[in-house]
């Protein structure tokens, strides 16, 4: 406990050194704020426009939230099927690579134009993108099961639906979490590109992405900076969410979850 | 008594594949309810394929098994399988790895409990009952593996090597233990081991296998009284039948 307060403190040391050495080479450099705002300006962006960016940030957070939640139980879905399947799995596994490798930059314009410009097609952007690290960690899950382990229960006339829900879907599980941790991170970037191109997806009112796009034509550089704030932020907290539900189901049994010493 | 032994193995050959050179190969052996039989061979001999062929695990090839007068697929309600890791489940706790076994074959979760609790004490694990396999040591895992395997009151025990992991004094311990446990339940065993001091000390029947293929070299019947205890091992008669099999062993393994 004393070691992570230590690393706490080192962290906040570090950030508040860094801000003040922004803050000094730009008074001492004449630049101007509209190309880079002091800290100072951010900060007080951020306080007079508090409202809108915390408006923003659940916006974004919703739609990638959605998406994730969408990629987990559709992902799961597919994995299923591949476990059983694997005459499928070796015929449609290497578009879930494609899933992965095409620019998600150059399909979102698409899939707005075919699914509307609101949340649900922001949501479905950030589906995209978080999909298939979830198939690939969930499919190795649940196939990669001990032969003995496996042998155990046929020799107790175990039924297929016994070993999928005691023996392959508990054994997936540490898997699942390592896809969904990746796709925690990608899943804000997957709602904010989408948001770049689906313009305001409430009337009045815009994500992140949107709102990015917005203070860069306004000039508005401090705003800007204030987003790009809450972005990290809204990221962060994503993967922190994911960090605690793997911590919950697996602490107590699994290597990969020590709460403790696993920082040293 | 019945005539029909437990396990029967007639002119048995296994090969992995048609092509392949074949595992074991013209394996006669009879086996009767109540017996130890140990089979005993170096590594590649074919002696664990045995095991998977009583359990139905594998198909043969040609020749016939039955255990106790049935197809062995059809008898794996009788039997229980010791693998040569404990093989437990990580995220299940003492008592419910135990308990897996009863749950697969829908037993009610009141008879589950009582026979869990009744197993632990009787392999002294009582205290870690709710502890998660990773914290246990090697021979903690194997008591829980054999404790699972008696959750279903089996007739035959088919056991793969399975101290092969532990250290010396662990395993001769747990030898003891397992034959203190047959004393009350009476089981048939087939165990596998490459130790000659382990398959003496545990059977009243080793059975040599010589390897490439496998096949019966020699088979030696332990005529030591049980109950058998520690000091067994400091007899002359102990010692004498140790270097009988050894002897046995190393003259299979040049063939």
């Amino acid at each position: 406990m004393k070691k992570k307060l230590q690393l706490a403190a080192n962290a906040a040391i570090v950030f508040a050194a860094l801000l003040l050495v922004w803050q000094a080479a730009v008074l001492a450099l004449h630049i101007p704020p509209y190309m880079l705002p002091p800290p100072i300006n951010v900060g007080r962006a951020i306080a007079t426009r508090f409202p809108e960016l915390w408006a923003s940030f659940w916006i974004s957070g919703e739609a990638a939230a959605a998406g994730l939640l969408g990629s987990i139980v559709g992902g799961l879905l597919i994995a299923l099927i591949f476990a059983r399947l694997p005459w499928l799995r070796r015929m449609l596994f290497p578009y879930t690579i494609l899933l992965q490798t095409v620019p998600i930059v150059a399909i979102a314009p698409l899939i707005l134009m075919w699914a509307g410009q609101g949340l649900f097609a922001v949501a479905l952007v950030t589906f995209i993108i978080c999909l298939a690290p979830i198939i690939a960690n969930a499919t190795q899950g649940l196939i990669s099961v001990d032969t003995n382990l496996l042998q155990l229960f046929l020799m107790h006339n175990a039924s297929q639906g016994q070993i999928l829900r005691k023996l392959r879907l508990p054994h997936s599980l540490p898997y699942l979490f390592v896809g969904i941790r990746i796709s925690s991170g990608i899943a804000v970037i997957g709602a904010i590109t989408g948001e770049l191109f689906a313009g305001s997806t409430r009337v009045g009112q815009g994500g992140l992405g949107y709102s990015i796009l917005y203070a860069m034509a306004q000039l508005q550089t401090d705003y800007l900076f204030a987003l790009v704030f809450a972005a990290t932020i809204l990221g962060f907290s994503f993967f922190f969410t994911v960090m605690f539900f793997e911590w919950l189901f697996l602490h107590k049994w699994h290597e990969s979850a020590r709460p403790e010493g696993s920082e040293s | 008594m019945s005539t029909i032994p437990e396990i029967l193995f007639r002119d048995v050959t296994k090969r992995f594949r048609a092509a392949d050179p074949p595992v074991l190969q013209g394996i006669d052996l009879t086996i009767e309810r109540g017996e130890f039989v140990t089979l005993l061979g170096p590594s590649g001999c074919g002696k664990s394929t045995m095991l998977k062929l009583v359990a139905g695990l594998e198909p043969i090839t040609s020749g016939q098994i039955q255990v106790n007068g049935l197809e062995p697929k059809n008898a794996r309600r009788l039997v229980s399988f010791v693998f040569q890791e404990a093989t437990l489940l990580p995220w299940r706790n003492v008592e419910r790895n135990v308990a897996l076994a009863l749950e697969l074959e829908a037993r009610s979760r009141e008879d589950a409990l009582q026979t869990t609790g009744r197993l632990l004490e009787l392999v002294g694990l009582t205290d870690v009952a709710q502890s998660y396999p990773r914290a246990l040591s090697g021979g903690q895992k194997m008591r829980v593996s054999i404790a699972r395997a008696l959750a279903t009151k089996p007739r035959l025990l088919l056991m793969d090597e399975p101290f092969a992991a532990l250290d010396e004094i662990n395993r001769d311990r747990m030898n003891e233990e397992i034959l203190r446990l047959r004393e009350a339940g009476n089981w048939t065993v087939l165990f596998v081991t490459h130790s000659v001091a382990e398959a003496v000390f545990l059977s009243s029947r080793v059975v040599i296998l010589s390897p490439h293929p496998g096949r019966i070299a020699h088979t030696i019947s332990i005529d030591l009284p049980y109950p058998r205890t520690a000091n067994l091992r400091e007899t002359v008669e102990f010692d004498t039948l140790v270097n009988q099999a050894s002897r046995l062993l190393r003259e299979a393994h040049r063939a």
